[in-house]
């Protein structure tokens, strides 16, 4: 028994470093993941982890961290939403769509000018969890501190805005401020986790733990609470996994939180069909 | 909420004008709002009511012209003012308990870290009872009906305690016993100095109120419901040939549309005019 499921992070520092960066890792999604799902920002979440890629891959180039090259290309993916939805009379979905595709492309150009092209997409796509470093499990503690701190501090104006922007507003609180930061709360997420999880990956963090904690949530915080808890232990079982059968360790982190929404799916639906039994 | 008097209207426009971008939907509107008056705003689907409340609420700037909302610009007070839209689209599927909806409205108080105090639980409590909706208190909110649902933003609006309501249709979804319960309660608040603004399409409604304001892209008429339902205004605001004698239409004749036809079509039926036993019903005529 602790062969198989202590062993592998007590006796290998780095499955034990991957371990706390991908509870981290599952913190923040939790938390942010939690406001993707019930504003309805799934799209541009998605578009989000993707819109780094040309940041990374320049920065690559360039050779400066690829943090601020994701930092740059998640802040250029938001202005340019924003910029198309006022310009035009398009949806936020069809400005979403163009960019995401748009900045996808750009990435995947720059990162083949790139003499190791399909190793760094591949790294950038589904990160490094095994190779994470300690300062990056540091700058993780930050940021996880800086989202958890925003959250609690603004959770009345984007709970409103969860709700209704026009009781937001009606409420004192700038829907477009509100919406805003969790733009850029989000793009935080994105730009600390990819090196992780990588930019594809980081997106089924943060929808699948959130999603799952929806289906027998009342309340925002214990649902934030459940959303970290089922990342978290995605994270354990995903990293055992990869070790004992050897899968890409990122990979099989999403796939495992994927695979506990659509367990705890059928459990309610097999809870709630038993209770209509028991109490018709 | 207000209990003394006040010198000053709730609510003051002066050529007003409202509208979207690109679309005028009401012109110089001119009118004020004394304490502890209700206004109904009564017209056809697209007469401007809600676009109205919504500019009053400061969810839409004024094409033109100048209003005041409690002595100054809208939204300048929001825990004094509340606010009922018509749509509620995201918040079905929130992990959020009743109680938890009802409280959101006392955030307006308190900014972004002030504690919920005892006296902000009580306003919650009397409200979820005033609307019926107490013993649902720890229910989610995905898990009611739409018109429980509709008891649980009422609770929210009159929860915040403001001193002007702008409700957009809030009867809409009620059962009988709710909206008489709803209607007793706003007159209530009335009587302690709360302004009221509400859109209907009930003239029944419109017409317990103190004041009626007929819409139907221009203010066709203001004052007290017997006083302006004459048939010239009940043609300029529902397209239909009739006199309104004791809290009902009388339909003599159709002008044009469906109004009136009983036969629930979109348009003028909105209106619910009801024909007195006796009166003529005319047939349902293409538009």
């Amino acid at each position: 028994m602790f062969e198989t499921f202590i062993a592998p992070f007590s006796t290998n520092p780095f499955m034990a470093k991957a371990l706390l960066a991908g509870f981290l890792v599952s913190v923040a999604c939790g938390i942010v993941g939690t406001l993707i799902v019930l504003r309805g920002l799934a799209f541009i979440g998605d578009a989000l982890a993707h819109g780094v890629l040309p940041g990374v891959a320049m920065a690559m180039i360039l050779g400066i961290p690829g943090i601020l090259g994701a930092a740059v290309g998640a802040l250029a993916m938001i202005a340019g939403i924003g910029f198309i939805t006022r310009r035009s009379n398009l949806s936020t979905d069809t400005a979403i769509g163009l960019l995401f595709v748009g900045m996808l492309a750009l990435g995947v150009a720059i990162v083949s000018r790139s003499h190791a092209f399909s190793g760094d997409l591949v790294r950038i796509l589904f990160g490094e969890i095994l190779g994470i470093r300690s300062v990056e499990i540091l700058l993780q503690v930050v940021s996880t501190a800086l989202i958890a701190g925003c959250v609690a501090i603004f959770r009345r104006p984007f709970l409103l805005l969860c709700f209704s922007p026009e009781q937001a507003q009606t409420s004192g609180y700038s829907p477009r401020r509100y919406h805003g930061m969790m733009l850029l709360l989000i793009a935080l997420t994105v730009v600390v986790s990819f090196r992780t999880v990588g930019t594809l990956l980081v997106f089924g963090m943060l929808l699948a733990p959130a999603a799952s904690a929806a289906l027998f949530s009342r309340k925002l915080s214990t649902m934030m609470a459940f959303a970290a808890l089922i990342g978290s232990v995605s994270t354990y079982a995903g990293l055992l996994a990869s070790y004992h059968f050897n899968l890409a360790a990122g990979a099989s982190i999403t796939l495992v939180a994927s695979l506990a929404f659509f367990g705890l799916l059928v459990a309610r639906h097999m809870s709630q069909s038993h209770s209509a039994r028991v109490h018709p | 909420m207000s209990s003394g008097k006040k010198a000053h209207a709730t609510v003051k426009a002066e050529a007003l004008s409202i509208g979207y971008p690109g679309e005028m939907v009401l012109e110089g509107l001119q009118f004020e709002l004394a304490p502890g008056r209700i206004l109904a705003l009564v017209g056809s689907n697209g007469s401007g009511k809600t676009t109205l409340l919504k500019t009053l609420a400061g969810l839409l700037p004024p094409v033109s012209g100048g209003m005041e909302i409690l002595g100054g610009p809208p939204l300048a007070c929001p825990a004094r003012v509340a606010y009922l839209g018509q749509f509620h689209p995201s918040s079905f599927m929130l992990p959020l308990r009743v109680v938890d909806v009802v409280r959101m409205a006392r955030f307006a108080r308190h900014g972004l870290l002030g504690r919920l105090a005892k006296e902000d639980e009580q306003a919650v409590q009397s409200a979820m009872g005033v609307t019926g909706i107490a013993p649902l208190a720890e229910a989610p909110l995905n898990t009611l009906s739409g018109g429980q649902r509709q008891k649980v933003f009422l609770a929210q609006t009159f929860a915040r305690e403001a001193d002007l309501i702008l409700l957009d249709e809030p009867a809409a979804n009620l059962d009988t016993p709710a909206r008489k319960a709803y209607r007793s309660h706003i007159r209530r608040l009335a009587e302690a100095g709360t302004s009221i603004i509400v859109a209907t399409h009930d003239l029944d409604e419109a017409a317990e109120y103190d004041l009626t304001m007929l819409l139907a892209r221009k203010v066709v008429a203001f004052g007290p419901c017997r006083d302006i339902l004459t048939p010239e205004t009940l043609l300029a605001t529902f397209g239909i040939a009739g006199t309104y004698q004791e809290g009902r239409i009388v339909i003599v004749e159709r002008e044009h549309g469906h109004g009136a036809c009983g036969h629930g079509h979109e348009g003028p039926c909105d209106a619910q005019p009801r024909a007195s036993p006796g009166a003529r019903q005319p047939p349902c005529l293409p538009p």
